[in-house]
């Protein structure tokens, strides 16, 4: 038994901080968001020279072939940032839906061009009218031959507008499938939404009778519920990690604050109000953490424990993302309510994430099934 | 990062399962045990386990074998906390931690060699029963502020003052007991450790009943009571340092071995609410209970593996940084936590105690729900955490209230 990374990872982990802490400075992101535009293809450019879109794909499809846990330190220091952009939306909910559920044909017509950033993918799946996000799919996949027609809309789908190929969930009639829909086919129509949180792009995604072949079914339609699974864990844990680093951020943020702003002629965080806040916030942080790596260790071994250790770490890290972002907040007076400051990127991100593909409310929930209650 | 066991622990695992199983207070494990009704049965029962544990080599497995230890491996020591937590916990009261989470590892850290070869042999059997004399009634949360005096004379030291909250004292054979050696000097600089033979001359003990009525802790009265120099634990003027001396490994464990205790209850919880119907169908299918229930077994995964990080940091020789010191503010809110939602689930049927009709387990969630409530305090209260994690670890300024006494 050992939790903790190996010397490759902490390298990884310090070549990762070096190049966020220099390539996307929090001003940066101000900036971009104040121009309503918090990504750049130079800057997918260089992660994708990094090889993190590489990570998880197989060598054999020209990847890295490296595991969750090797991900998982990259996902906590971009949380930090918070880096903006596609990543877990393509590396892991489209990437990981590919490389579980396709057919090497697929495999190998997405993956490698996944690996060197050339491609990009999204996962479709909510869709509107119903407040529980992942009810069942309802948009319709109606045979004609060797062909499906696609007709109905998606919304909440992450970064649909950056990506080259939509993975959409679809009712066959003879169960959901899982159809890999390029972006430009005919009657497919993308409508950014505008949401709170700038540094994550969500779309409303229209299939207006959008003819997909079947070859383009990745896996079983009625099949495909243990892979959903899988992904459903995947997104959730890499969300965690993300809110694991955002939260340390927000909490350094916050301390850093305390220590040097002064009142009544003293640093309030010499004020137990202020510093009682702050220790409890450390312990939330510091459990968070320790629930998103056993999660992301869980998601290699995928054994039984892997759903359990992901719902598990969206849940806790979720509420303390929120909880550290509205303390610090209140710890930092008005300046934590101003634009100007950058904690209200990270107030946004953590309400964002938290509810993408299953809020703590829903999560516990999943437990619960999952341990037969 | 790997949380399997290797053949060789998975082997020593099966081993003192099966040893642990013919081992355990008779009827323990089932749902219709319960532990003996007074202190004394209790000790009786401690003392039996713990000299049955230590002939089998399992006793003090992180100790060196000269001292009667096991020196077995980090994980081996994870594995015994884990099985055996339940077993101290939940039948024999608790009985060990002072004696062998506190008492043990500090003579072993910081005793002499008469001290380690007369008492850590003697207290890792069970043969020896350690309570402590640490708060008074004007030395809690600022425990520097204590008071009871120990002065030389001789070769001996004369102790005279009143402690309180003393942890197992009415069944202890020697308590650890922190005194005032010097008033001279800033108050923590004037502290001595000692080990006092509690039946001694002059010691008076007095049971104190907690909220559940169970006389847990005490009294302990010095009056002239001569304690041999020989039984001073480091320097004098060392007291604060010996007492205070972060245990990191025992600490570490036993938040292991608390994890797997509160693992326990609330299995047994889970089984209670899946019998017990509610409203007509059982309470487990309730949708607010389902949301209470998943939040309680996270949070103990949590717990869980926090206890994981801080010992393989120990395993490899690293102390743990921050995530170390969470441990006991997060478990004892967590189990207070945790025993609201037992006692929420029974609604009217939580306040039936022990020996009521219509009881439900014993009336043992009713008094977990009000033991709980200790947690927060003993062993350094939430507020004393909180200003220990704040300042040390995070690097926030004292405040001036406690710069101006110089504390």
């Amino acid at each position: 038994m050992d939790f903790t990374f190996t010397e490759e990872q902490e390298i990884l982990r310090d070549s990762a901080r070096r190049f966020i802490d220099k390539e996307w400075r929090v001003e940066n992101i101000k900036t971009f968001i104040d121009r309503q535009s918090p990504f750049t293809e130079e800057m997918w450019q260089k992660i994708a020279d990094l090889g993190w879109t590489a990570v998880l794909i197989p060598e054999s499809e020209g990847g890295l072939g490296l595991s969750f846990v090797d991900l998982a330190v990259i996902l906590e220091e971009m949380g930090r940032g918070p880096v903006p952009g596609p990543f877990i939306t393509s590396v892991v909910l489209a990437g990981e839906t590919i490389r579980l559920a396709g057919y090497p044909y697929q495999k190998e017509a997405y993956l490698p061009k996944m690996a060197t950033g050339e491609s990009r993918g999204t996962l479709a799946w909510t869709e509107p009218g119903d407040l529980n996000s992942l009810t069942p799919v309802k948009l319709r996949a109606n045979r004609s031959g060797g062909s499906f027609e696609l007709k109905g809309t998606k919304i909440f789908v992450p970064d649909a507008d950056l990506a080259d190929v939509l993975i959409c969930l679809a009712d066959t009639g003879d169960g959901t499938g899982l159809f890999l829909v390029d972006r430009d086919l005919p009657g497919v129509a993308i409508h950014s939404l505008n949401t709170m949180d700038r540094t994550t792009n969500l779309s409303e995604v229209i299939f207006d009778h959008v003819t997909v072949h079947e070859d383009r079914l990745l896996g079983k339609p009625g099949e495909i519920t243990p892979f959903l699974n899988q992904i459903l864990n995947r997104v959730n844990v890499a969300y965690s990690l993300d809110m694991v680093g955002g939260s340390q951020k927000v909490l350094d943020i916050g301390i850093e604050y305390a220590k040097t702003r002064v009142q009544f002629g003293q640093a309030i965080g010499s004020f137990q109000a202020i510093k009682h806040t702050c220790a409890e916030l450390l312990v939330g942080v510091e459990c968070a953490r320790s629930i998103a790596y056993y999660a992301a260790w869980a998601q290699d071994q995928d054994h039984q424990g892997a759903t359990l250790a992901a719902s598990a770490a969206k849940t806790f890290a979720s509420e303390i993302y929120r909880k550290v972002t509205k303390e610090v907040l209140q710890i930092m007076g008005g300046i934590g309510f101003s634009w100007e400051h950058e904690l209200h990127i990270y107030l946004k991100r953590a309400k964002c994430l938290g509810a993408l593909f299953g809020d703590a409310t829903f999560h516990r929930e999943r437990v619960a099934q999952e341990l037969g209650y | 990062m790997d949380f399997r066991y290797t053949e060789a622990e998975q082997a020593f695992k099966d081993r003192f399962e099966s040893w642990l199983n013919s081992h355990v207070p008779k009827g323990f494990g089932s749902p219709e045990f319960t532990p003996p009704d007074t202190w004394d049965a209790i000790a009786i029962e401690y003392r039996r386990f713990q000299g049955d544990l230590f002939r089998a080599g399992y006793a003090g497995i992180n100790f060196p074998k000269r001292y009667g230890g096991a020196e077995g491996s980090v994980i081996e020591n994870i594995i015994v906390s884990e099985l055996t937590g339940p077993v101290y916990f939940h039948a024999l009261g608790g009985c060990h931690v002072i004696s062998l989470g506190l008492a043990a590892p500090t003579i072993l850290a910081w005793g002499n060699e008469a001290q380690k070869e007369a008492f850590l042999p003697k207290t890792l059997s069970g043969e020896i029963i350690w309570g402590q004399g640490f708060s008074e009634p004007n030395a809690g949360s600022d425990l520097a502020n204590l008071a009871t005096r120990a002065v030389k004379e001789g070769n001996e030291y004369i102790l005279n003052g009143q402690k309180i909250w003393s942890s197992f004292s009415h069944i202890a054979d020697w308590g650890i007991v922190v005194c005032r050696t010097d008033n001279a000097v800033a108050k923590h600089k004037g502290l001595s450790y000692f080990l006092v033979d509690l039946r001694l001359p002059g010691v008076e003990i007095r049971p104190i009943r907690n909220i559940a009525e169970d006389p847990e802790f005490n009294e302990l009265f010095f009056e002239d009571v001569r304690v041999p120099e020989t039984m001073r634990v480091g320097e004098e003027g060392d007291g604060w340092k010996v007492a205070l001396t972060t245990l990191g490994h025992e600490r570490y464990l036993g938040e292991v071995a608390m994890a797997a205790t509160f693992f326990k209850e609330y299995e047994e919880m889970v089984a209670l609410a899946k019998k017990m119907p509610m409203g007509g169908r059982s309470a487990s299918k309730d949708p607010i209970i389902r949301q209470q229930l998943a939040q309680t077994y996270i949070e103990l995964s949590i717990m869980r593996c926090n206890g994981y990080r801080n010992m393989s940091k120990l395993a490899r020789g690293v102390m743990p940084g921050p995530e170390g010191s969470v441990g006991k503010l997060f478990w004892s809110q967590l189990h207070q936590r945790m025993t609201e939602v037992a006692v929420d689930l029974l609604g009217p049927y939580h306040q039936l105690t022990r020996n009521s009709r219509y009881s439900i387990d014993h009336g043992k969630w009713g008094f977990h729900f009000l033991r709980a409530k200790g947690n927060t305090i003993e062993q350094g209260t939430s507020e004393i955490q909180k200003n220990i994690i704040g300042e040390r670890v995070l690097g926030l300024p004292k405040d001036s209230a406690r710069i101006a006494t110089k504390q």
